[in-house]
């Protein structure tokens, strides 16, 4: 149950969000385009780091009431291995032009073909990945 | 300032969206790479949820206007390119390594774990890589 009722509770929210915002400002919700605005800071992209602002918000509050419950976990046990994955998630997504909000939730519920071919691409990848890791 | 406020509020949602869901938790998202050994399949639901109500709003919305904005501001591209394969290759590639992804990354920075802020510090940098290649790429 557990696999199923709270995930796809979230992932109602994670959809009633970027349905806000397209509804509300005609934006796609590509959370690796809207942090990547912040290395080129302008008045237009207010609105992008109010949205970055609002998931850190959400992390503050729910890390300061259920730090157990929903935070506690650690990250793979290398510092190359935790750069080198964030180096990869930052160039893939620029080049991708999107990542699993953009073209995950967004590109394919537009039924954009772009996206779906990224969606099965990145996940495949990830599956090699982990198979190979478990294989090491 | 409707804009913002907008924005900030959506963003809360979504924050809590992948919290409550379990997706800002690495373990949970390569538990779902992890096809071949422990399997964890409630990323399928969270995109079921997410995409669920997506296509049926998206639909609607995109036949209107927005709004707090004149027009849509959609992605333009059409055509799948190799920047694009290689790109989500190279996503995929750093997702299945650590587990996490620009969103989950966001939120997780409320920690101040040094982990997370070693992995958003190299996703600026890669990003920041692209922009200085991008002109030549694209």
């Amino acid at each position: 149950m557990e696999l199923i009722i709270m995930p796809l509770i979230g992932g109602v929210l994670i959809g009633l969000s970027s349905t806000l915002m397209l509804f509300g400002l005609g934006k796609i919700t590509g959370i690796s385009g809207l942090y990547s605005s912040i290395l080129t800071p302008s008045k237009e992209n207010t609105w992008k780091y109010f949205f970055l602002l609002g998931l850190f918000l959400g992390g503050l509050v729910f890390n300061f009431l259920y730090p157990s419950k929903f935070f506690s976990y650690e990250l793979v046990d290398s510092t190359w291995k935790i750069i080198l994955a964030g180096l990869l998630v930052g160039f893939g997504t620029r080049l991708a032009n999107g990542c699993t909000s953009g073209h995950g939730v967004c590109g394919i519920s537009r039924v954009s073909i772009r996206s779906i071919i990224a969606t099965i691409t990145f996940i495949v990848t990830g599956v090699v990945i982990v198979a190979f890791e478990g294989v090491m | 300032m409707k804009k913002e406020f907008l924005s900030l509020f959506s963003g809360v949602i979504f924050s809590i969206g992948l919290i409550i869901s379990g997706m800002i938790n690495p373990n949970i998202v390569k538990g779902f790479l992890d096809i071949f050994g422990d399997w964890n399949y409630s990323l399928i639901f969270v995109m079921a949820g997410a995409i669920g109500v997506n296509v049926i709003t998206f639909h609607l919305i995109l036949k209107k206007k927005p709004l707090f904005s004149d027009s849509f501001n959609l992605p333009l591209k059409t055509q799948v390119d190799k920047n694009l394969i290689i790109g989500s290759m190279m996503f995929g590639a750093g997702w299945g390594i650590a587990g996490v992804c620009p969103g989950p990354a966001v939120v997780n920075v409320a920690t101040f774990k040094v982990q997370i802020l070693i992995f958003i510090a190299a996703m600026t940098i890669g990003m920041y890589l692209f922009k200085l290649v991008e002109n030549k790429i694209s």
